[in-house]
């Protein structure tokens, strides 16, 4: 038996970029130390080459690798989100791993290996190769929380993400197990088919979805599997904190989507009241304990978890088909801006970071406005949209996301969803009052990619606010042909 | 009595030999060796069952990598020789409930002929009947070639992960 | 004839050979214990401390780079066995899969990681 054209075509950005991460391995250990800036060039060069392939490929529907993996118009969305996250995150990483004396090749290798196991999880249609997909992004992540060692932090973190990281890999595994005890396959399509046959074991096919939904629960850190997320988000490299804060998430609720969406709308009526309680436990939670925090990295972790409560929003009505997919456009949508926000936000903590975990107390921001007025404006860029506000792509991602879900009948989720977003201001524009009317002297690092990275995302936040409509028609089209 | 039927007492025998050594062992170092001697065992089982590639992995790599990483965790640590004081009070009681229940499982499965309702039939009904190996390898080059693939990365990114982080920088404290 | 026999007569053989070495040493042999001679052989050297030693955790990572290629051939076993069977692209398969772990030992090896220090 022998692949075709095809077949290569589907997974042409995966196979691309691992080859590219493999020989840029090798290719590290010939660089000389004290000049990895060209390791970083040459990943964000593969990154940027995969984005144009990917790019390429808008609007081509094809499976391969006998029905393994897929090329849609999501897929091709989610990688080209993920892509750029990628560049972003080398974008950030560059400057600041050589600041703070961890600079190695392998910081980049592993970030291309991890993207690439997220954009293999977006093209996933069968079980095993999510369970595959979801292992190779992780175990980067894990080295990578890990990086600063001996820094003990840096240590636990690793530790942490990778213990916990192992258990939710397990019931995703366990969950699989069951599911193909239930159906006799692994298959996406092959599930839903066997879910129509009425020999098929309802309850353990619902048992094995659930375990599904725990494991991807931990890896989107959503409430109550959330418990690593301050920890790790704190301890690890902010650099990493960043990347991995969107590009997991990012990869999570895709796999989340294409599994849930495809293989089990049978159970829709059950997960959808899980869900529901899911996403208002993770918006509450997740917001409340933010409030109390005094650490940036901390605070930016609880605002992680909310903002994981808000994309799982956009799962809850993914039984009703009049709704399913405005309400999946506007997840994906949501994906991007806070992907954009996330990103840089992360900047602004990293360009006031110095050594030894200092500089990362919200106090630490006082007098920012003053100092350094441009920083400042973009940290009030992001600050807005991470509560909602206009001008920002956060205000529109959380009304179409509440526009959706009010209409698939959920008000009572979107009216937690609106109040959680009130109680989240008081902890986002605490850090703009304290840049602006609190005196201080923040000193900052200054460096090219760094302050592009935020000035662009930024602008991107801005400016794709006032024009929204294109990025949700990009959205919408993506998901169209997904059922 | 049949060869096999000798054969399999013997084994079992020695597969519950080999456990009971394994628990009962005050030095861990012996009851690893113990384990080695069980997963061999049960290789052996696996043999007779007619599933080489089971018991090949299960020697390879049971028997021997995970073995070996349990010896070199239990040197590094310098804990082969346990203290005689219980840390967890509540592990006996429960250990003891949980093999009840195990136990209880087994026999309803033994008696029932173990027949799910569902009838799910394994993929691909000719690996029992002809040759296994050939039928798996079938499979796994063919319809499996992406997780065969991805797995070798995913084998590489691990490796790569190892020694980032157990390699010390020149000139970096320990 | 059951093909088993033949990894039965393996066993066996395998097994005489040691017990055979062994037992003929301990019947021919003449045996003249004294305390000198049944002290423990170091080298000439008399024994320090315990035999049971914590490891440099330096050494760990021979343990876990073995794993990694403990599992390839783990894979590669229906590979090998079954070539024939499979024709020239799953040759090339196996090849690639073979490849991108050769990566990974030129990579531990140019790290240095192989050297026993």
């Amino acid at each position: 038996m022998n692949l075709t054209s095809q077949d290569y075509q589907v997974l042409a950005p995966y196979i691309l970029l691992t080859a590219w991460a493999c020989v840029l391995l090798l290719v590290d250990l010939f660089i000389p130390k004290e000049r990895k800036s060209v390791t970083a060039l040459l990943a964000a060069l593969g990154l940027a080459v995969t984005l144009g392939v990917t790019l390429s490929q808008v609007g081509i529907e094809q499976v391969g690798f006998f029905n393994m993996a897929a090329l849609d118009g999501f897929s091709t969305f989610v990688n080209a989100l993920l892509l750029v996250s990628g560049i972003l995150g080398i974008a950030l990483a560059h400057g600041y791993v050589k600041r703070m004396g961890i600079e190695r090749g392998e910081y980049y290798t592993l970030l291309l290996f991890s993207v690439s196991g997220m954009m293999l999880m977006a093209q996933a249609t069968d079980l095993i190769i999510v369970f595959i997909a979801l292992e190779l992004l992780s175990i980067p992540l894990y080295v990578l929380a890990a990086f600063a060692r001996p820094q003990l932090s840096s240590e636990e973190a690793g530790m942490k993400y990778f213990l916990l990281g192992a258990f939710a890999t397990g019931f995703v595994v366990y969950g699989t197990a069951l599911v193909f005890g239930a159906t006799g396959t692994t298959s996406l399509a092959g599930i839903v088919a066997a879910a129509a046959s009425p020999s098929t074991s309802t309850l353990l096919l619902t048992i094995g979805a659930a375990l599904v939904l725990v494991g991807f629960g931990f890896k989107v850190a959503a409430v109550p599997f959330h418990m690593w997320t301050p920890d790790v988000y704190q301890g690890a490299p902010t650099a990493v904190t960043a990347f991995m804060a969107s590009g997991a998430k990012i990869a999570g609720f895709a796999a989340l989507l294409r599994v849930f969406a495809t293989a089990f709308p049978a159970l829709a009526v059950d997960m959808t009241a899980v869900l529901w309680a899911l996403a208002a436990l993770t918006m509450i939670v997740g917001n409340v304990i933010a409030i109390s925090q005094t650490d940036i990295k901390r605070m930016l972790a609880y605002s992680s978890i909310a903002h994981a409560g808000y994309i799982l929003m956009a799962f809850v009505p993914y039984g009703n088909p009049a709704v399913r997919d405005v309400s999946i456009a506007a997840g994906l949508f949501y994906l991007v801006a806070y992907a954009f926000t996330n990103f840089g936000a992360w900047g602004v903590v990293i360009a006031l970071e110095k050594k030894e975990e200092k500089g990362l107390a919200i106090a630490d921001y006082a007098g920012l406005g003053r100092k350094h007025p441009l920083l400042a404006a973009a940290m009030t860029v992001f600050m807005l949209s991470l509560v909602g506000l206009p001008p920002t792509l956060g205000l529109v991602g959380k009304v179409y996301l509440f526009r959706a879900v009010i209409a698939g009948g959920f008000t009572g989720l979107a009216i937690i969803g609106v109040l959680t977003s009130l109680i989240s201001a008081y902890y986002y524009l605490r850090v703009v009052v304290t840049m602006y009317m609190k005196e201080g002297e923040p000193e900052t690092v200054r460096e090219t990619w760094l302050s592009l990275t935020t000035a662009l995302t930024a602008i991107v936040t801005v400016v794709f606010s006032l024009l929204p409509q294109s990025l949700f028609e990009w959205a919408s089209t993506a998901v169209l042909k997904l059922f | 009595m049949t060869p096999n039927l000798i054969l399999f007492l013997i084994l079992a025998l020695v597969a519950v030999a080999t456990a009971l050594g394994m628990l009962f062992s005050k030095n861990a170092v012996y009851s690893a060796l113990f384990l080695v001697l069980n997963f061999v065992t049960v290789a052996v089982f696996y043999l007779l069952l007619g599933a080489p590639f089971i018991a090949m992995a299960q020697i390879t790599v049971y028997a021997g990598a995970i073995m070996v990483l349990f010896l070199f965790v239990i040197m590094l640590l310098g804990a082969e020789r346990l203290p005689d004081t219980h840390v967890l009070p509540w592990q006996k009681p429960l250990a003891t409930v949980l093999t009840v229940i195990l136990a209880l499982e087994s026999t309803y499965l033994l008696w029932t002929k173990a027949r799910p309702s569902g009838a799910v039939l394994p993929p691909g009904a000719e690996v029992n009947t002809v040759d296994n190996l050939r039928a798996m390898a079938m499979t796994l080059f063919n319809d499996y070639l992406l997780p065969f693939e991805v797995t070798s990365v995913l084998l590489l990114v691990a490796m790569v992960g190892v020694i980032v982080l157990v390699r010390r920088e020149k000139g970096q404290k320990s | 004839m059951n093909p088993w026999i033949f990894v039965g007569l393996f066993f066996v053989v395998g097994l005489l050979i040691p017990v055979g070495a062994i037992g003929i040493a301990w019947l021919l042999g003449p045996k003249k214990p004294n305390p000198i001679k049944q002290s423990v052989y170091e080298c000439g050297i008399e024994t320090v401390g315990e035999s049971w030693v914590q490891f440099k955790a330096q050494y760990y990572i021979f343990a876990l780079v073995f794993l990694v290629f403990d599992v390839e051939t783990v894979f590669l076993f229906p590979w090998a066995v079954k070539l024939g069977a499979l024709g020239l692209f799953a040759v090339i398969e196996g090849i690639i899969f073979i490849l991108i772990l050769v990566a990974g030992l030129v990579y531990t090896w140019r790290k240095g990681m192989l050297e026993w220090a």
